[in-house]
Formats: C-alpha cells, structure tokens, sequence
C-alpha cells in the first residue's frame, strides 16, 4: 500500500528553546521505531546545523537556487519611477535629474512588479544565486536535506519553499526544522506539515513566544502538541498556559547540563541521561502511533 | 566632526526627530522623521518629511534618493546603513557621524555657523 508522505515540524517561536535538540532526537527516535524512510530537513537556511550532528554523513547532492533580479537599461529608461512606485520593498532606486536608476539586489524579492510597472521595455531580469540545497546521506541510514542561504540574502521564504520542492520519492516522513521566530520563514516552513511540534521552555520568554506560536498554529488551523524542553528551571506559568489552552503535552525534556554539554560536543546519540531518553522516546511514539495513522487532530 | 572647507557652498541636511529648531536631533539617518535642510548660501532652513521612516524595507535607499534629490552636499547623522552609504557614496555626499544625544538641530546648525 502506497503510504502518504507524512510531514512534521519542528517549531518554537523563540530561539534556543531546542528545535535543534527535539529535530535531531527525534528524527534519531523515528528512526528506530518507524517502518518507512525518514528525511531531516533543515530549514532554518540561515544557519542550518542538524547536519553537525552527523559526522559521518555524505554529501549526496548539492544545487544552487536562484532568484530572478531585475535590471533597468537606463538607455530605455524615461525615468518615470513607476518602478520605483510599485516596489513594495522599496529596492528601487530611480534619480531622474541623474540619470540614475537601479535596482538594490539586496532588498529585491523577485515579485516581478516592476517589470509590469515598466512600459518602456528598460527592465530585464538576471539569475543570481541566494543559496544552495543539499542532500547528505550515512551508512547509518541518515537522509538529510538541508538549505544554505547566502550571507546577505533576504531570501529565506523563497529558499525554503525550494528546499520543499526537493524530491521526496521514496521518503514516508519528513521532519522540519524551522526556523526561530513567528514570521515568512517559519510560516513557510510549517505551512504544509500535517502536525507541528512546538518546542518551549518555562521562562518568561518562552512562554511569551509560545503563545505567538500557538496564535499561529491557530490561525493556519494545523494540528500541534508542544514538548517542554529544559523542564525544571523557571516557574510553572508555562504548564498553566498549556492546561488552560488545552494543548496536548507530549513532554518533557528535564533540564540537564550534561545533556546541553554533550549537545555543544554535537553529540545527541550515545549515553542520553535516562529521563530525557525516556521522554523522546514518548514523544516520538505518540509522533508514530497517533499523528501518521490518525490523520485527524484537532488543532 | 569634519568641517566644511571654507568658501565651498553647499545644502547640509541634519536628521531630525521634530520639523523645528528646537527639535532633538535623530541619530537614525534612514528611520529619521524629519531632514532638516541648512542652506549655507542663504542661511535658509527647511524641513522635509521622511515619508519612508516606517518603511518595512529599504528606508535607507530611499532616504540617500532624497538627498540626491534635494541636491543635498553633506548629511549629519548618527550613523549610515550600509545600503544607504553605497548611494551617498555613489552620488558624493559627504556623510558626517556625529555621536551626540541631547542635541537640539539649532544647535547644530549654530555650530556650523561658527
């Protein structure tokens, strides 16, 4: 039987919850429990780093994506600032006393409004690159993809909606790893995934970060659970949150130093403390038995 | 803070958080509410709205065009944004940092009067 290719998030809102840890763990814990074949796909292409956790991984393939750049032929141009007027990003710059008029690669998101804004045929468009996709794979039987965006890129939205693009034949289960953050990047990272993982941690920044998250989830109507993660530090706020807003606790992550030690060592497979073990393998069996044959959460 | 050479005429714009003399001067060049334009010539003051401070993006790109617009000499701000620089680079308009807080823009055009 042909089985639908099942996509999970990783997610946090704030920075340095865990999206890493949680992505990296889990996908260690699928692993071992999920009959199919499961890709980890980084999708934070700002500063991927899931693939640090695999030394042993191989690159498999590797491409570079490009975004289309407008360029103004000052020869055609009259100067008129249509262009200049329909940016919304604001990446033109058109001085008619001048003579002077271009586009600010920088800031130019390829939406193609100036090239309809231009009646005198001045501008043209030109590939330049804002990053690369990859695939690794290891003996092991790990499958990454990962996006890398250029330093400077705006970018981010557009190489991740590519990075999804990436061919999943073969693959059962996805995993992202989003980016932090409740904005483009991330809502284009979560936006197709069937159940979304918010990781939190009980601090006040967490929470405050969490609840834009869950706004979020609720706003795209996408099924999610939440892990707390460094459970043990600050107060309870964060879990009287959870309760009252009915979302489904899949568990904890004890904090733990000599877990975030190991981390910093990029190592996450051997000799994890037993109750954070436990709690991953909690995690990813609610992940397996429920979300990929129940389909239908309520979000 | 660079001066002026003597003799040499020129538009000086200095960001400004209020469109009077009075106004505390603003050490955000792009994000700037107001540019205060001191004409040495006439000894004229004038001031323009940044109709792009809030802009999401590229409110830097589109400050540098005004100057370039209003034929502006010299820019006295806190600070330059990268993208901004390139255009007043571009066009030779001489960027002045001037790290102050507290300062009211009369104050500085008093300055430069000196």
């Amino acid at each position: 039987m042909e089985r639908k290719l099942c996509k999970i998030a990783i997610a946090s809102g704030k920075g340095g919850t865990g999206k890493t840890t949680l992505s990296v763990s889990l996908y260690q814990q699928l692993k071992d429990r999920f009959e199919g074949k499961i890709q980890l796909v980084d999708c934070d292409v700002e500063e991927p780093n899931d693939l640090l956790f695999f030394s042993s991984a191989k690159l498999i393939s590797s491409r570079p994506v490009y975004q289309l750049i407008p360029e103004i032929d000052t020869g055609k141009c009259n100067f008129c600032r249509k262009c200049a007027d329909y940016c919304e990003f604001n990446a033109i710059v058109v001085i008619p006393p001048a003579g002077f008029a271009e586009v600010n690669s920088s800031l130019c998101h390829s939406c193609g409004a100036c090239l309809i804004a231009c009646d005198q045929g001045a501008i043209t468009e030109h590939p330049v690159s804002i990053g690369d996709i990859s695939t690794y794979q290891s003996e092991a039987g790990d499958n990454l993809a990962e996006g890398k965006l250029k330093i400077g890129s705006a970018m981010q939205t557009m190489l991740i909606k590519e990075l999804k693009k990436e061919d999943t034949a073969g693959l059962d289960m996805v995993i992202y790893d989003a980016p932090p953050g409740t904005s483009c990047p991330v809502v284009a990272t979560v936006s197709d995934a069937d159940y979304v993982v918010l990781v939190t941690e009980p601090t006040l920044f967490g929470l405050h970060d969490f609840k834009l998250m869950v706004e979020l989830m609720r706003e795209l109507k996408i099924p999610f659970g939440t892990v707390v993660n460094k459970a043990g530090l600050g107060d309870e706020e964060v879990y009287n949150y959870i309760r009252k807003e009915k979302i489904e606790l899949l568990g904890k992550i004890p904090f733990n130093r000599d877990f975030a030690s190991k981390y910093a060592k990029a190592n996450l497979f051997s000799d994890i403390p037993g109750n954070i073990l436990e709690n991953l393998k909690k995690v990813a069996d609610r992940i397996v038995d429920v979300i990929c044959n129940e389909i239908e959460i309520p979000a | 803070m660079v001066f002026l050479k003597r003799g040499k005429q020129m538009k000086t714009v200095i960001t400004a958080t209020g469109n009077n003399f009075e106004s505390p001067f603003d050490r955000r060049f792009g994000r700037a509410a107001w540019f205060c334009v001191y004409d040495d010539q006439n000894q004229e003051v004038t001031f323009h709205e940044n109709g792009f401070a809030d802009a999401g993006n590229g409110a830097g790109t589109k400050a540098a065009e005004k100057m370039v617009e209003l034929k502006i000499g010299k820019v006295i701000s806190g600070d330059f944004g990268p993208k901004a620089k390139d255009l007043l680079d571009k066009f030779e308009i001489q960027m002045v940092i001037l790290q102050e807080d507290d300062i009211a823009v009369g104050d500085i055009i008093k300055r430069m009067q000196k």
